[in-house]
C-alpha cells in the first residue's frame, strides 16, 4: 500500500481536509493508500518513508520524494487535475 | 450527518473597515476570547502563525483567508466570520510572497488535533462556492448571511 504524507503549517487543519479528499478520491479510483499528516517543517525528516508528499503551504526544501502542491483542493480551482496527479503517482 | 457546531449571528461580523490583516485578526480573536471560545493567547498565536504560514486562498469568488492556530489555546470549537467592506491584504498559503485581496476572513478555532474534519470540509465547501461567497460580501445583514450558511453548517450534507 502506498503511503502519502500530507503537510500544512501545523499539520492539523488544512492537511486534514486534503488527506480526506485524497482518500475519498483514491477509493473511487480503486487505489489503495494510507495518509499521515505533519507540519511542513517536519517534511524533510519524514519524506523518505513516503511515496508522495502533498502540501497546502509553501515548501522549499529539497527532498527525494515527489511533491504535489494541493492548494486547489481548498480553492476548488483545478481540483480534479490535482487529484488525478496525486493518484497518478500512486498507481 | 448533521454538524454539532456552535455558530450563530454572534460569530458573524459585517461592515468592517480595516487597513491591515493584523487588525482583522486581533478583532476576531478578541471577540472569540470575550465569548469564551479561546484563551487570550490565541490572538498572538494566530498573528505569529499568519506571518510564517499565511492562510490567504486564491478562491474563485470572494477571496478568503482561514487563519487558525494551536488547538491547545481553544476552549470550544467554533468559527468566526468577518466580512470586510474593503479588501485587506493577506498572503497566499501557497506562496508567502503573493498578496491577495481578502474580502472574507474565516477564523478557525479548533479544539483538538485532527478533529472537526466535517466542520473543516464544510468551510472548504463555502470557500469553493463562488456564488455564495459573492452573496456574503454583498449582503448587509448578519441574519441573511446566517441563512446562507445554514445549509453548510446545520443541515446534513452529502459528502
Amino acid at each position: 500500500m502506498k503511503r502519502v504524507l500530507v503537510a500544512c503549517g501545523n499539520g492539523i487543519a488544512t492537511s486534514t481536509v486534503v488527506a480526506s479528499k485524497i482518500r475519498d478520491y483514491a477509493e473511487e479510483q480503486g487505489v489503495s493508500l494510507s495518509t499521515n499528516q505533519c507540519k511542513l517543517m517536519e517534511v524533510p525528516g519524514k519524506a523518505d518513508d513516503y511515496d508522495l508528499i502533498v502540501t497546502t503551504g509553501q515548501f522549499d526544501g529539497s527532498i527525494g520524494t515527489p511533491i504535489v502542491r494541493a492548494l486547489s483542493l481548498l480553492t476548488g480551482i483545478g481540483q480534479e487535475e490535482t487529484l488525478e496527479e496525486i493518484v497518478g503517482y500512486l498507481k | 450527518m448533521s454538524l454539532d457546531l456552535d455558530f450563530s449571528e454572534k460569530n458573524i461580523f459585517i461592515d468592517l473597515e480595516f487597513e491591515q490583516k493584523e487588525e482583522v485578526l486581533a478583532f476576531l480573536t478578541e471577540e472569540l476570547t470575550k465569548q469564551g471560545y479561546v484563551q487570550a493567547a490565541f490572538k498572538e498565536a494566530v498573528l505569529e502563525r499568519e506571518k510564517v504560514y499565511p492562510t490567504g486562498l486564491p478562491s474563485l469568488g470572494a477571496k478568503i483567508a482561514i487563519p487558525h492556530a494551536n488547538h491547545d489555546l481553544v476552549n470550544k470549537t467554533t468559527v468566526a466570520m468577518a466580512v470586510l467592506n474593503k479588501p485587506v491584504t493577506f498572503f497566499s498559503m501557497e506562496d508567502v510572497e503573493t498578496p491577495l485581496d481578502i474580502e472574507i476572513v474565516i477564523l478557525l478555532a479548533i479544539s483538538e488535533p485532527h478533529g472537526q474534519i466535517e466542520m473543516l470540509q464544510r468551510v472548504v465547501s463555502i470557500i469553493q462556492d463562488e456564488k455564495l461567497t459573492r452573496q456574503i460580501v454583498d449582503s448587509k445583514s448578519k441574519t441573511d448571511i446566517l441563512e446562507m450558511l445554514k445549509p453548510y453548517f446545520y443541515e446534513p450534507q452529502k459528502q
